[in-house]
């Protein structure tokens, strides 16, 4: 996995490449965290490179929403393949994430 | 950590008239930070040739990445002496892959439904439920330190 990341304004937009697994997911859980300790409170993870996720990367991205929520910030999905769609519907996450079709959709009214 | 680079998938010989062409077999130390190598050898070899859809790979990564991801840490501890078996046997239309753990095992019945509102923002407990979904079929033996899970190869 690899992560970019990219100031739009007031938000930082985390582009995951590759897969977000039980092997790699400290490495997101960090990336965020240190973006909430310097202050940022907006965060848009842009999915439309990320081949899959498994369910640790699943459970890092709901321990990653609670504390950004938990901040005072708020934390975006986008670019989500049909595959990676689904799982988050089969698994009732997308009633816990703000999910949009690509990034700069998420971007407006940000 | 092990050097991934020295995991090597073992070809067995196939059955032909089971229908079996072939079946791969790898042992692994138990080290969560080999499991993205392990998923991408078999997801290479076990469509090895072959018009595969992006879904059917998607299917088999996330099925065998859940299960690697349970043995290792669930059923083994974590601990790197104790090992990890896979093998896939490949027919002709599916793949029947089967990880083995060390462990005590566990009983799947007792697995809660990772859906429940008590459970929705729990970091863990999803992945024998997205494996429910994403494979065609899914066995454990009595232990329940094996699972045998049937994937699509097409």
């Amino acid at each position: 996995m690899g992560l970019t990341t990219t100031a739009r304004g007031e938000v930082a937009v985390i582009r995951v490449d590759g897969q977000l697994t039980v092997g790699n997911r400290q490495e997101l859980k960090v990336t965020v965290q240190a973006g909430v300790d310097a202050g940022g409170r907006k965060f848009l993870l842009d999915c439309s490179s990320t081949g899959y996720i498994d369910s640790s990367g699943l459970g890092a991205l709901v321990t990653i929403a609670k504390r950004v929520r938990e901040a005072g910030g708020q934390i975006r999905l986008a670019g989500l393949n049909d595959d990676l769609r689904s799982l988050f519907e089969l698994t009732k996450l997308d009633t816990l994430f703000a999910i949009y079709p690509g990034v700069e959709e998420a971007l407006q009214g940000y | 950590m092990a050097d991934p680079g020295a995991l090597a998938l073992e070809r067995l010989p196939g059955r032909p008239g089971d229908g079996l062409e072939a079946a791969l077999a790898l042992r692994l130390p138990s080290e969560v930070g080999l499991v993205d190598t392990v998923v991408e050898l078999f997801a290479r070899h076990c469509f090895d040739g072959r018009q595969s859809s992006r879904h059917s790979l998607f299917r088999l990564r996330v099925s065998l990445a859940e299960a690697l991801a349970n043995a290792i840490q669930c059923g083994n501890d974590c601990d790197p002496a104790k090992i990890v078996q896979v093998q896939a046997e490949l027919f002709v239309d599916h793949i029947r892959l089967r990880v083995s753990d060390e462990g005590p095992g566990f009983d799947p019945s007792l697995v809660p439904d990772p859906r429940d509102p008590e459970m929705l923002e729990s970091p863990c407990g999803r992945g024998l439920f997205i494996i429910r979904h994403l494979a065609e079929r899914v066995e454990f033996n009595e232990k329940g330190n094996t699972i045998w899970m049937t994937l699509p190869r097409r």
